[in-house]
């Protein structure tokens, strides 16, 4: 069973964090968020793998800063 | 013209009943002649086990109500004699359409599968689906079957009893007593039985209020369910419209929580929001208005002794994906082969516990289903608002983001998976009929399969012999043999075989799979046979 990748996946991660950045740029938080919401939906399917998924919701809920779930 | 829902079809008669010195013993009563006590009657008159039907009412469903019914109610129907004029009445359609704001962002077909008699579903005004059930019960009792129907008769008390239950009836002429075996509480979601008994009724309120409108109009609308999220005619509500027969359309406006529904039922009121979404030049009438708040919510148990709960009295959905009235069908489906079996002292009473089990488990599925719907089309946090409209967003142009919109999903028959009354299952043969599955129509020999199945205990075998009958305990097994030359679709093959050449399922009275195997072994029918009957 595939596990989620938790080691460094990116090539050039500076330039995706920019991109990442960028596209948010100019946006309110009303549209920042309904963005994030189309990307994570996006990227989920993208995976597909169930566990994968829900292996992925944990970490997020988990990670310090996080841990109310 | 008055409608149908304003004629009395079985008004208040005195029946002998009433001047009995003592109360009158009867084997079943039902209370109340809804979809699912009028289903129950017509299902006990045909085994020829004696029922009476109380209503306070004397009509069918005010107003629609329910209009969605979905396949295994239709095959149900089959099986007790009514399913024709129900189908050919219904209204057949397969595309749909979501909009979302101002825009469509999809359609969709649900283009049904192949093989089967029954469409995945048609819809048809509640109180034509009451009317037709009330016909077949009148053609059994035609017929001598052993079914009565009482009108104007109120259940005001129920008290259960060690081996039967006492009822207190009133009527027009006053209050009468009577006492029956079994009682079957069919009276719908605020379950007067219920109430008497001091049983619990427990879930979750939904906070929204609907406005219902039953229009008739010629326009030209295609036949298709449109679904409106968050549109200009309704802000940050949802709205849906979906045809029934006689040019009837089924408008569903959500409101929200916060309204005044006396005010907004007025015609005045109702009018301009209906010119807003149909259009200002659109011509049409009001025939049924109302507004409707809705609770997911079921009983702890549906057996309580003698007295048995079915349909909205056990268990409430959202009208979201049409499984109210659907699943009800399938309680007493369930519920009427036990009953008979333990009347005729041929299963043990414990039987009907596994209706219990069974049925719960499917108004478990119904209602998480519908909850999941109710929260997609009312989200109920800003996050949750923020990843409905990216999925409805994300749809229009996104294929992978359509199965996430959730309008409804609709009914589909329950598999009992894990019931006690399941018996062995064999490797390699499909898994859409494994044990629990309702079975799954194909055509065979110029006919339908589900046509040959019901009733009884039957070995459907399949390239293989079976016995014609069997007995076991005093519980007959007809044998139903088919072969590869009755399947000229490979309908058959592809839902009974697989990749098995043989296969011998058996098959309970309610169409359900009891066990399969590959091949033919007496023993093993006779074990599984006390299985599915709670003999084991
Ligand atoms: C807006 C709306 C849309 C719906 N759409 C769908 C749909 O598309 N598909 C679907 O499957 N379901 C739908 N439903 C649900 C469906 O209408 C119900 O599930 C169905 O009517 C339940 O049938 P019932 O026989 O259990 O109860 P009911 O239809 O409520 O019948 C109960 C009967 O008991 C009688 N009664 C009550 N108390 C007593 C008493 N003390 N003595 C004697 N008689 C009594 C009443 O007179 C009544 O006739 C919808 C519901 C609503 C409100």
């Amino acid at each position: 069973m595939a596990h989620l990748n938790t080691s460094a996946n990116i090539a050039g991660p500076d330039d995706f964090y920019a991109e990442l950045l960028a596209t948010h740029e100019g946006l309110s938080k009303a549209e920042s968020d309904a963005l994030n919401a189309r990307l994570i939906l996006l990227l989920a399917n993208h995976i597909g793998d169930r566990a994968v998924l829900t292996e992925a919701l944990a970490a997020a809920a988990h990670a310090p800063g996080g841990d109310k779930a | 013209m008055s409608k149908i829902f304003e004629t009395p079809l079985y008004p208040y008669q005195r029946s002998a009943d009433q001047d009995a010195s003592q109360p009158v013993r009867h084997p079943v009563i039902v209370i109340g002649a809804g979809p699912i006590g009028l289903g129950a009657a017509i299902d006990l008159a045909q085994q020829d086990v004696p029922v009476l039907v109380l209503d306070d009412n004397d009509k069918v469903s005010w107003g629609s109500r329910a209009i969605c019914f979905a396949k295994r109610p239709l095959e149900i129907l089959d099986r007790l004699g009514c399913g024709d004029p129900m189908v050919d009445k219904g209204v057949v359609w397969n595309t749909g359409k979501v909009f979302f704001d101002e825009r469509q962002v999809y359609g969709f077909n649900l283009l049904p599968e192949e093989g089967h008699r029954r469409p995945a579903f048609i819809n048809l005004q509640q109180y034509y689906f009451e009317l037709y059930l009330y016909e077949r019960l009148r053609e059994l009792e035609a017929e001598g079957k052993p079914v009565q129907i009482r009108g104007g008769n109120k259940v005001v008390s129920v008290t259960p009893k060690d081996d039967y239950v006492a009822l207190t009836v009133d009527t027009p002429d006053g209050p009468y007593q009577l006492e029956t075996d079994w009682l079957i509480a069919c009276d719908g979601a605020g379950s007067p039985t219920r109430a008497m008994m001091g049983l619990d009724f427990i879930g979750r309120v939904f906070e929204d209020n609907f406005l219902i409108a039953d229009v008739v109009m010629k326009a030209d609308f295609p036949t298709e369910r449109w679904f409106w999220f968050d549109p200009p005619f309704n802000r940050n509500q949802s709205a849906l419209l979906h045809k029934q027969p006689d040019d009837v359309w089924r408008i569903d406006l959500q409101l929200g929580w916060d309204i005044d529904k006396e005010e907004e039922k007025k015609p005045e009121n109702v009018i301009p929001r209906l010119k807003a979404m149909l259009g200002p030049d659109v011509e049409f009438d009001l025939e049924w208005v109302s507004i409707y708040t809705f609770q997911c919510r079921r009983m702890e148990k549906f057996r309580h002794g003698r007295v048995i709960f079915a349909g909205d009295a056990a268990h409430q959905v959202s009208p979201f994906g049409a499984r109210g009235a659907n699943s009800g069908l399938q309680d007493t489906d369930n519920l009427i082969w036990k009953l008979k079996l333990v009347m005729d002292g041929k299963a043990p009473e414990s039987l009907l516990d596994t209706y219990d089990w069974e049925r719960v488990y499917g108004a478990d599925e119904n209602i998480l289903n519908s909850s999941r719907s109710t929260d997609f089309i009312t989200p109920k946090s800003e996050v949750s608002r923020q990843f409905r409209d990216a999925v409805l967003d994300l749809s229009e142009t996104y294929e992978f983001a359509r199965p996430f919109v959730n309008s409804g999903r609709l009914s589909v028959p329950c598999t009992y998976d894990g019931s006690p009354l399941n018996g062995p299952d064999a490797a390699g043969l499909p898994v859409r009929t494994r044990p629990g599955s309702p079975a799954v129509d194909a055509p065979v020999s110029g006919g339908w399969l589900l046509d040959r199945l019901g009733d009884k205990f039957q070995l459907l075998a399949i390239n293989t012999e079976v016995p014609a009958n069997l007995e076991e305990g005093g519980i007959a097994i007809e044998g139903l043999s088919l072969s590869t030359g009755d399947d000229p679709s490979g309908a058959l093959k592809d839902r009974y075989l697989g990749k098995a050449a043989s296969a011998v399922y058996l098959m309970r009275p309610d169409q359900h799979v009891a066990a399969r195997w590959t091949a033919y072994d007496e023993t093993a029918v006779r074990a599984a046979l006390n299985t599915a009957t709670g003999r084991a």
